[in-house]
């Protein structure tokens, strides 16, 4: 038995640490080869992205500069097409946290009659792929009169997230002691002011998971936004990444450098956020 | 006020306001934007697009056009290899991760990295390295054997394997952090137990962490055989589907007929999967809603 603080040299300890290293290079190798690559071509010339070199021989900013000055006609819209995605995570946020918050509530709290049949059609949702639902949803849209529009992106994104969002929010406030309820009422708190003052403080840490979680599945979503938005001034910044490639001679470099520039905002939302998303998500997403 | 005399008229039904208390008129109200994006936007289209599919003719079709075929057994390999292997390697990886040990803790960090970053600049980022001629990978094997390394994106069988692989690196991290939620709620003093009696690893795999697991790992394989039907990007951005049509899988193969404006035979290609993924669907709704 080891006591703590005395550091006792064993064979045995290296072995297992030898061993754990021999798992741990390779999955680090494995998780950062593609994410190294597009930082390189990011931070190289042409000349040395296409040399196949493990490093730049003059490792440069320029790239940045062309990207963020919008100097090639792949990129004249930038700064447009990055504020769309920004606009499109915020209100695919900020909906799914209002429509599954109020769907929790009235299911978990107020035992709204047909509750349970609603949240087993929300988690039928859940399990439709996604793929597949853009078929008909593509169609649909165009029924709607909403293509191209971001409006029709926006509430395909909300149709997605809510049924995880109900059914994560739904499994906390069924955590939450239903006292607090009955208490509030004997005080005279109508429904909604239950709602307001005692019900949305507690579950603040899940919404923060549900609003990080919706906003990272806009920001990073290619299929729905590149089948229902085509206007070069309407689409988010992975379809324009994506008809990069339609060309003959794609300039690789400010693709990768522009999708490093796309990939920096969801790391660090999920770094900032991890603690809650950890939690949160997984506790929902498998219940064993 | 009128008193009804006529036998066969029942007595009218209290208004529905007095029926329900406010606290169920409130919730009503709150569901109510759930339900409406959910007959919108789920209801409707599905509807829609199964009365799209309804004719024979579209099956017929489907059935002869050979790139269907292989569409379907690309999705069955990418389904039963490709999630078997994945799933297993986040069963042994959580095991690594569950160690406590500061390094490992920073590498899972680290570890989370593809599942948060979007998929179109890693995915590309893999389909750049794969290339014949201007690729690291072929660059490394010409500098270490003199050889010209193989065209990986043209040979179908390479180029599906290559995309199951992307799909791994995808999805790889969130089914190990779900398995290292589950390794974590078994007790711990069951291991030092095995240990005092002198099991060894093999034996408390066996006999007390797979028991433990088991049911956890079953439904994760099967959310995950869903959840992989529904990607699209692996394939689409790594292959597009391609060389000559031969890596589609079923979901890049509805959305090809939907650009070429076969609507039908897009719902029709989907209708074909459906009786393979309703009981998927169905027994996770069980397992879930218990």
């Amino acid at each position: 038995m080891k006591l703590p603080g005395v550091s006792e040299f064993s064979w045995r300890d290296v072995a297992t640490e030898a061993r754990l290293l021999l798992i741990g290079i390779p999955v680090f190798l494995w998780t950062m080869i593609p994410i190294y690559h597009m930082f390189l071509f990011a931070i190289s010339p042409k000349e040395d992205a296409f040399s196949g070199k493990l490093w730049p021989d003059h490792p440069t900013l320029h790239n940045f500069e062309i990207v963020f000055k919008q100097q090639h006609y792949f990129l004249r819209d930038f700064y447009v097409q990055f504020w769309n995605s920004v606009v499109i995570a915020a209100a695919v946020g900020a909906l799914t946290l209002v429509i599954a918050t109020a769907a929790a509530f009235s299911i978990s709290r107020l035992k709204v009659p047909g509750g349970r049949m609603v949240l087993n059609l929300a988690l039928f949702t859940y399990f439709i792929p996604a793929a597949f639902l853009a078929v008909p949803m593509y169609r649909t849209m165009g029924n709607y009169g909403l293509l191209n529009n971001r409006w029709s992106l926006i509430l395909a994104m909300v149709t997605i997230a809510s049924p995880y969002a109900i059914w994560v929010l739904k499994q906390a406030s069924d955590k939450l002691p239903v006292e607090l309820d009955e208490a509030a009422v004997m005080d005279g708190a109508t429904t909604l002011q239950i709602f307001r003052l005692v019900y949305l403080p507690l579950m603040m840490p899940s919404l923060v998971a549900i609003g990080t979680y919706a906003v990272l599945l806009a920001w990073n979503e290619y299929l729905y936004a590149f089948l229902l938005l085509s206007n070069d001034q309407d689409i988010t910044l992975p379809v324009a990444l994506g008809n990069f490639l339609a060309a003959d001679d794609s300039p690789w470099e400010l693709l990768m450098t522009t999708g490093f520039i796309y990939a920096l905002p969801p790391a660090a939302v999920y770094y900032a956020f991890r603690r809650y998303m950890v939690g949160g998500l997984t506790a929902g997403a498998v219940k064993s | 006020m009128a008193i009804t005399l006529s036998g066969d008229q029942s007595i009218p039904a209290p208004p529905l306001t007095s029926r329900l208390t406010t606290a169920q008129v409130w919730g009503i109200v709150l569901l109510a934007p759930y339900l409406l994006v959910f007959l919108a936007f789920v209801v409707y289209p599905v509807g829609y697009g199964l009365w799209l599919a309804r004719a024979p003719s579209n099956y017929v079709a489907l059935y002869n056009d050979p790139i269907f075929a292989r569409a379907a057994v690309n999705t069955l390999i990418f389904l039963v290899i490709g999630i078997n292997i994945k799933m297993v390697i986040a069963l042994f990886l959580s095991g690594f991760f569950a160690q406590q040990r500061t390094w490992i803790k920073w590498l899972s960090v680290i570890f989370i990295l593809p599942w948060a970053v979007p998929s179109i600049p890693t995915i590309l980022s893999v389909r750049f390295m794969l290339n014949p001629e201007w690729g690291v990978i072929n660059h490394l094997i010409f500098s270490f054997t003199g050889d010209d390394g193989p065209n990986w994106l043209n040979d179908p069988t390479v180029a599906l394997s290559m995309a199951i692989g992307v799909h791994i690196w995808k999805s790889l991290p969130f089914w190990t952090l779900i398995l290292i939620t589950g390794r974590l709620a078994i007790a711990q003093d069951l291991f030092e137990a095995a240990e005092v009696d002198g099991a060894n690893w093999w034996q408390k795999f066996r006999f007390i962490t797979w028991p433990s697991m088991q049911t956890l790992y079953i439904t994760c394989t099967l959310l995950s055989m869903i959840w992989t039907l529904g990607d699209f990007n692996s394939v689409y951005l790594l292959t597009g589907g391609g060389p000559a049509d031969l890596t589609h899988v079923l979901s890049t193969l509805g959305i090809r007929y939907l650009r070429l404006d076969q609507l039908s035979l897009a719902m029709a290609s989907i209708v074909c999967a459906m009786p393979f993924v309703l009981p998927l669907v169905y027994f996770m709704m069980k397992r879930l809603s218990r």
